[in-house]
């Protein structure tokens, strides 16, 4: 009879407040990450081409990339989102909820992602390049078909682990505002002493992250 | 002259690499370099198609100065210069298929003309049954095919070798090396061969040039820089290999009967009571030089193993040449040939 209530008691907080905040989480995750991957190809594509070995070596080019992407880095999450709330309400209209917290989440996670998939890039053998090279491969031409597409794995791995990262990212801009799970475990969970919800959504976060951690895995062996 | 390289010099940083290197390569040659590691080969290897860049002097490859290139320029060059690495440089995600094909599709050919230049060269280098195979399936000397396939797909002039042999054992190199003989020979293409292996010098080139602190030691025909093993040799191999120099010494090639094996040089030196040494394997240095089996002894025992091998009758070509008898080979076939079985029973 009581595990009839609980059950209960626990279906109507997950029905109405859990479940849709799962959806919010996968949004801002899946919309952030694709963003993220977008620029942060774009970024290590060039500092790949002008590194110090890289391509057509550029030392006032990398450095100036090297700067920008060091500097975004070293912002803690949270502090980005909070600093750079004006900035998001020009851009989505809005500094709170799940498409306000698209802007900052993708603004730390590109640098985050450059940085795996330049250091991706750098990992393929220097003799292969020379190789494209000797016979009349274009800068881009090697980066794309011959850096990229041996690199794949890495690439797949790295963003799987930056994924995971960037899930308990899209949690902590809960506090801030942003809704999903991360806000459903602080404001419904763990301000209103309501224990299911609390744990309740730390399991759905951990059952999220394996399910990640599985995909990536199983997208690297399909790869590599 | 397919290259012509003048007062190259070339330094990274404050390190020397190339100081004032002079070299000619023949049109439709095979071209050894050899040295020691950091004497400069694979950087001047690397000048040849423009991935290193030098500081000074004139290098024409095919007709084109190959500073004077835009970039653009470059990449349509490249295009007429194969080459091939010591680790293969393939991509290891893409098929055999794939790999050879990636030239062709980076210059944008058809998918039809790709196709069927693939397996034609595929065919050539001997492993058109490997198309769908990954690098990873494949054995050295097949990768190093793939490689080669992949260098020739642009119907290169000239094909570039990096150590192309150093990464696999003698008897794989041996098949690279005869695959590579047979490109030079069918297709014309020059080959400049960059090793540090005698047997693939002596073997493959017929002229090479050793260097030696940026500059080229010394250079000629393979064979006579074998015989004449000037300083610039010796220190390539090392002294324990090269012949005593106390002892003024002899090299001749013995014309060996078929049915004489290896064994006659180890009888000889017993009954003959001095040392050979075989200078190589079975000769295959060049068209014009004499097949058989180079060997040294002491020059003071001369006597003896000309009326040894006079005995046997083995014929011996002198390759110093200024003294000794000689026998042209023509006149050693007629003879051989008429006493066949005389020599076989002697010489067994």
């Amino acid at each position: 009879m009581h595990s009839t209530s609980y059950s209960a008691y626990w279906w109507k907080y997950f029905e109405g407040i859990i479940a849709p905040s799962i959806g919010a989480t996968l949004r801002m995750l899946s919309t952030s990450m694709a963003l993220s991957f977008v620029f942060g190809f774009i970024l290590a594509y060039f500092l790949v081409l002008y590194g110090p070995h890289g391509l057509r070596p550029n030392r006032s080019k990398y450095k100036v990339l090297d700067f920008i992407v060091n500097s975004i880095r070293s912002f803690p999450i949270i502090i980005l989102i909070v600093a750079l709330s004006p900035v998001t309400r020009i851009i989505v209209g809005t500094s709170i909820g799940e498409k306000a917290a698209i802007v900052p989440l993708t603004l730390a996670a590109t640098p985050f992602m450059a940085r795996i998939i330049e250091n991706s890039l750098k990992g393929v053998d220097k003799q292969l390049i020379e190789a494209a090279r000797s016979f009349g491969a274009s800068d881009f031409q090697i980066i794309m078909k011959v850096m990229v597409k041996e690199s794949v794995p890495m690439i797949v791995a790295g963003t799987t682990l930056s994924t995971i990262t960037f899930l308990s990212a899209t949690t902590m801009a809960g506090a801030v505002g942003a809704g999903g799970i991360g806000a459903v475990a602080l404001n419904y969970g763990y301000q209103s002493f309501n224990n299911t919800v609390l744990y309740t959504s730390v399991l759905l976060l951990f059952f999220m992250v394996l399910i990640i951690q599985w995909a990536g895995d199983w997208l690297y062996k399909k790869t590599v | 002259m397919m290259i012509r390289a003048h007062n190259i010099v070339k330094s990274f940083g404050d390190t020397p690499v190339l100081c004032d290197l002079d070299l000619d390569i023949r049109r439709g040659g095979i071209y050894g370099l050899a040295g020691r590691s950091g004497a400069g080969k694979s950087t001047l290897l690397r000048c040849i198609n423009g991935l290193e860049s030098y500081d000074n002097g004139s290098l024409i490859v095919d007709g084109v100065d190959v500073r004077t290139l835009s970039r653009k320029d470059m990449m349509a060059f490249r295009k007429r210069i194969g080459m091939i690495f010591q680790h293969f440089s393939l991509l290891e995600r893409l098929t055999v298929y794939d790999n050879v094909a990636l030239p062709l599709r980076c210059w944008k050919y058809k998918s039809g003309f790709i196709d069927r230049k693939v397996r034609e060269l595929l065919e050539i280098v001997g492993i058109p049954e490997k198309v769908r195979q990954k690098p990873r399936e494949l054995s050295g000397g097949q990768k190093q095919r793939v490689a080669i396939a992949r260098a020739l797909s642009m119907d290169p002039h000239i094909l570039l070798c990096d150590e192309a042999t150093s990464a696999l054992d003698p008897k794989t190199s041996q098949a690279i090396i005869n695959l590579l003989i047979e490109i030079n020979k069918q297709m014309g293409i020059t080959i400049v061969f960059v090793t540090h292996q005698m047997s693939v010098l002596r073997g493959l080139c017929r002229e090479i040039a050793i260097l030696e602190n940026g500059k080229v030691a010394v250079s000629g025909m393979v064979e006579e820089i074998f015989r004449q093993q000037p300083a610039a040799l010796r220190n390539l191999i090392g002294d324990d290999f090269a012949m005593p120099s106390e002892e003024p010494a002899k090299m001749v090639v013995l014309v060996l009967p078929d049915t004489v094996t290896g064994s006659f040089v180890s009888r000889m030196a017993v009954e003959l009571g001095i040392d050979f040494t075989i200078e190589g394997e079975t000769s295959t240095f060049s068209t014009d030089a004499v097949p058989g089996l180079p060997v040294s002894f002491p020059e003071k025992a001369r006597h003896d193993v000309e009326d040894y091998l006079g005995r046997h009758n083995v014929a011996w070509k002198d390759i110093n040449g200024h003294d000794g008898r000689l026998e042209p080979i023509e006149t050693y076939r007629e003879r051989y040939n008429a006493q066949m079985p005389v020599t076989q029973s002697e010489a067994v």
